[in-house]
């Protein structure tokens, strides 16, 4: 049997915006891929750059963290925490070996269901041609 | 009190924790009236055949000092393990890793294939690598078999005490030589250091955490007072466990970290990625990546002294990036 | 019939090393085998770092000589940056390696070589170790030991950061200067240090000079091997740890090359063996001919012995007065006998702790002019000290950020792989006779390699740790037929 690989990816969404907007897709029947499961924080300033690593050391193909857009913050700033806290995420993880197309960062509001939707495609799509993440250093040899 | 039996053992590390012990200076003739020393190489001959022969938890204390990459060390880690019935993790490659560590950025093959084939001085036409056996005219040698990965010690065997540090400061050496000769140990697993983090002992001034532009310590010269985060040197502090008195801050270098994690950072990446994040001055996303620009191999900083004991371990091989 | 002698672990060395001795039917050496079984990687694993944490990332190549490794490490860097050093953070660096110098003479002579001579090569393994030591030459003279050790740690710790893996070194400069309490107190130490390095003399003319035995094994010729020699030499030829030129001496004592750091690679190639993960430099303009003597090989040593054997002597008053004690003693430049290095590392000792005393009464000392900030594009750079065990390189090349691109190393302990291995041989040839191995022979081979006080650490760039010596004869079907412990 030939089954296409299926991406996993964690997706870590602010409770004021983006798990509305997410919430929202759903409510409004738009179809999209269902390999994303869903954490939902208060703020995306509460994602701690350790859930990131954690979500790959647990075998995540991709990682979409997702807050309000800048100036939008229910609590003023989170989302420009997060903001700063990407581009050395990023570049940390591509030193570990770890695309930077697996590490997304975006802005998606209570209304914007549709662009929720859309990401998550695109990000199916991209991690499809990337392949599995399986990550070499969550097993240690010794356990 | 009988004498204890004390070991202390090497493995892929730089010798600097044996010296570490003999800086210790006149308390080393106080270790010599609390313990017998079974096995020490470094220092002394003695027989490794015996420790094979001793029974099972014959050594009281075991300070076992480096990482884990050849065979070899996996079988002396899981020997003197048996053979002991304190083993401590004693300073930072037993604990994390330790510069050693720094090798899971590579592998195998990369390692071997630089230093004995692409190295400027070498001369070796045949392309020969150091082999686990080969035939020589007179007979069979053979050398350990050397992994693609750095393991920390309490990833190869379950480990008692953690003595961090590179090395591991004359104090936290004699308060747990104090701590085993009266017999108050503190409960297993215990780190023996600092529980806060470097920061909270470094003596810098520490003011308004705002940055906009990082250097790094070739480029500026430094305040000798200041916070080096808020004169935009990267410097570990945030991340790091105390307990070594800000030996390098107090020098006006940086911290990188040798005494791994603080007591509830799970990664010290993770963490320095946060710690940074929250002082760059700036709300605007292209100036936020140019700040960050500024910051060079974070990776190699952060775990400098801990990949193989950071959440990831290693660089993957599959990664399509460079 | 083959029948091979395994000593493994070699003990007493800062490092790991294994020992194979091979014997033929009538149970003479056939051949000898010093492995080093252990590789970390440090040429690659630097590859990507910032260039300026080097000084730091290489010196835990050896927590024995790290001042060795972030000295010659920030000298590469001066060179890739191509920054000169102030007077004063020069004046700072040599100060701290002077220091240096004396602490690892120091744990050498007495901890590791000591017990050979002061207890003798046959005494009971279990009292052949620094304690030991101690109980034979008195506890004051072990205090005496101690206490110089301890000073010489600190002071390395004040310039430092910390004695073992200082932090301190800048392309340009020095992290931090000194005070005037630092000075006066490194003052007074230095003071002392200068009558320990003659204590340490007296106690080597006392127990070794004295008894003809061991001037004979000294002289003998179970230790001598004839090679070239190579070390750093000042401008008037004198020995310098830390800065000056490389030269290099041939059988006879007659200048073979003298070159700048930059240009050591036309001078020195690495040879590989399978056997062991350490390679085997040689002088490139003489050729790897094998693990044979004379001049047509290119194998050379390194080390106290060596240094002494390239200068035309030594820049202070007491220890120009030790070195030509030595050479009246053991004949003329260049002395082969490999344990001859006990006593050069002696006679550096004096030199070390002179010239930490006239650094740390220097004027220039205190001065805050410690850094040049550096204005050029980073690219290549070489950098050489003297490591307490030898010469060492340290070469590395960046991009124009100064991002580490490649770096190679050429340690101490590693230009001496070829003569230790050749000196094991040598030794074994001579010791093991018939067969008969006794516990007390087989010590004395590994004083062979001892003598170099080989850090495997270094040699590795890479490793240490090692077992007690364990004896293993094989027969012929490679069956354990005969074992012997030490």
């Amino acid at each position: 049997m030939n089954t296409e690989f299926e991406p996993k990816i964690v997706g870590i969404l602010c409770n004021w915006c983006s798990y509305t907007g997410a919430d929202l897709a759903g409510i409004s029947r738009i179809k999209y891929s269902a390999n994303v499961r869903i954490v939902r924080v208060m703020c995306s300033g509460r994602v701690d750059p350790t859930f990131i690593l954690k979500a790959f050391q647990e075998g995540a193909d991709g990682v979409l963290v997702s807050g309000c857009h800048p100036g939008d913050c229910h609590y003023v700033d989170g989302n420009i925490k997060a903001m700063r806290r990407a581009p050395l995420i990023t570049e940390l993880l591509k030193q570990m070996g770890i695309e930077e197309e697996r590490y997304k960062l975006v802005w998606v509001s209570a209304s914007e269901g549709d662009k929720f939707a859309r990401i998550v495609e695109e990000m199916v799509a991209t991690l499809k041609k990337l392949g599995p993440f399986k990550p070499q250093g969550g097993v240690k040899k010794y356990a | 009190m009988p004498k204890l039996n004390l070991a202390v053992y090497w493995t892929a590390a730089c010798g600097g924790c044996d010296v570490s012990i003999l800086d210790i200076d006149e308390k080393i003739l106080q270790v010599g009236e609390l313990a017998n020393i079974v096995l020490w190489p470094l220092a002394a001959d003695g027989k490794y055949e015996d420790v094979e022969k001793m029974e099972d938890g014959a050594i009281d204390v075991c300070l076992f000092n480096g990482a884990i990459r050849l065979s070899e060390q996996e079988e002396m880690a899981r020997l003197l393990r048996r053979k002991s019935k304190i083993l401590i993790a004693y300073g930072s490659c037993a604990c994390f890793g330790g510069i050693p560590g720094l090798a899971n950025f590579f592998t195998k093959e990369e390692i071997v294939d630089r230093v004995y084939k692409d190295t400027p001085s070498t001369d070796n036409a045949e392309g020969m690598v150091p082999l686990a056996t080969v035939q020589v005219p007179e007979g069979e040698l053979s050398l350990p078999e050397f992994y693609n990965d750095v393991f920390t010690l309490p990833q190869v065997v379950e480990v008692d005490y953690y003595i961090p540090g590179c090395p591991p400061p004359v104090d936290l050496i004699v308060r747990a030589i104090d701590a085993i000769a009266t017999n108050k140990l503190p409960p297993k697993g215990t780190v023996i250091a600092g529980q806060k983090a470097l920061c909270h002992e470094c003596g810098r001034v520490k003011e308004d955490k705002k940055v906009k532009e990082f250097k790094r310590p070739h480029e500026v010269e430094v305040d000798p007072e200041k916070c080096l985060l808020e004169q935009g040197i990267i410097c570990c502090g945030p991340a790091t466990r105390g307990g070594c008195g800000g030996r390098c801050t107090g020098v006006n270098m940086p911290c990188r970290g040798c005494f791994g994690p603080a007591a509830e950072v799970l990664d010290e990446g993770a963490k320095m990625v946060g710690a940074i994040a929250s002082i760059i001055d700036s709300a605007d996303p292209e100036e936020i990546k140019k700040i960050n620009k500024m910051i060079v191999d974070p990776a190699g900083t952060f775990y400098r002294f801990g990949l193989p004991n950071s959440m990831l371990r290693r660089k993957r091989k599959e990664g399509k990036v460079s | 019939m083959l029948k091979k002698i395994s000593i493994d672990p070699i003990t007493r060395l800062e490092g790991h090393g294994k020992i194979d001795i091979f014997l033929n039917d009538e149970g003479n050496v056939e051949n000898a085998y010093l492995q080093i079984p252990e590789l970390r990687g440090f040429e690659k694993f630097c590859e990507g770092r910032p260039a300026e944490e080097l000084p730091r990332i290489v010196s835990r190549i050896c927590g024995v000589c790290p001042e060795a490794h972030h000295l010659a490490s920030t000298k590469a860097l001066d060179a890739v940056w191509s920054v000169e050093p102030t007077p004063t953070a020069k004046k700072l660096r040599e100060l701290m390696y002077c220091a240096h110098i004396i602490h690892s003479h120091t744990a050498h002579f007495y901890a590791l070589a000591a017990p050979d001579f002061v207890l003798g090569p046959d005494a009971k393994p279990e009292e052949r170790n620094i304690l030991g030591v101690i109980a034979k030459v008195g506890l004051e003279i072990g205090k005496e030991v101690i206490k110089h050790r301890s000073y010489a740690q600190q002071i390395q710790a004040i310039i430092g950061g910390k004695a073992t893996h200082p932090v301190c070194g800048l392309p340009g400069g020095m992290s931090k200067g000194l005070n005037e309490d630092e000075r006066k107190d490194i003052e007074e130490k230095a003071k002392s240090c200068v009558k320990f390095a003659k204590l340490s003399l007296k106690i080597f003319e006392d127990v070794v000079l004295k008894n003809k035995s061991y001037v004979e094994l000294i002289q003998g010729e179970v230790y001598r091997i004839n090679t070239y020699f190579m070390g750093l030499v000042d401008e008037n030829n004198k020995v310098n740890f830390y800065d000056g030129k490389v030269r290099v001496v041939d059988q006879e004592g007659k200048e073979f090359a003298k070159f700048d750091a930059q240009e050591y690679l036309d001078h020195i190639a690495e040879h590989v063996e399978p056997w062991t993960y350490l390679k085997f430099p040689y002088l490139k303009k003489v050729g790897w001919k094998g693990f044979v003597d004379g001049v047509d090989s290119g194998i050379y040593r390194v080390g106290p012995l060596a240094r002494l054997n390239v200068a035309d002597g030594m820049a202070t008053p007491m220890a120009q007065e030790a070195y030509e004690r030595m050479y009246e003693t053991l004949g003329k430049k260049p002395v082969q006998a490999t344990l001859a290095y006990h006593w050069a590392r002696l006679v550096e000792l004096m030199y070390a702790a002179e010239r930490l005393l006239e650094l740390a009464v220097d004027e220039a000392i205190t001065s805050k002019d410690i850094r040049r900030l550096p204005t050029a594009t980073p690219s290549e750079g070489v950098g050489i000290v003297e490591a307490p065990r030898g010469t060492l390189f340290h070469h590395y090349r960046t991009d124009a950020n100064g991002m580490i691109e490649k770096v190679n190393l050429i340690v101490a302990t590693g230009n001496n792989n070829a003569a230790m291995n050749m000196s094991v041989k040598k030794a074994a040839q001579e010791l093991i006779k018939n067969g008969q191995v006794e516990q007390g022979l087989l010590n004395m081979v590994e004083m062979a390699f001892r003598a170099y006080d080989p850090c495997m650490a270094c040699a590795t760039h890479s490793l240490p740790g090692q077992m007690p010596l364990e004896i293993r004869i094989f027969d012929a079907e490679k069956t354990l037929c005969h074992k012997i412990i030490r």
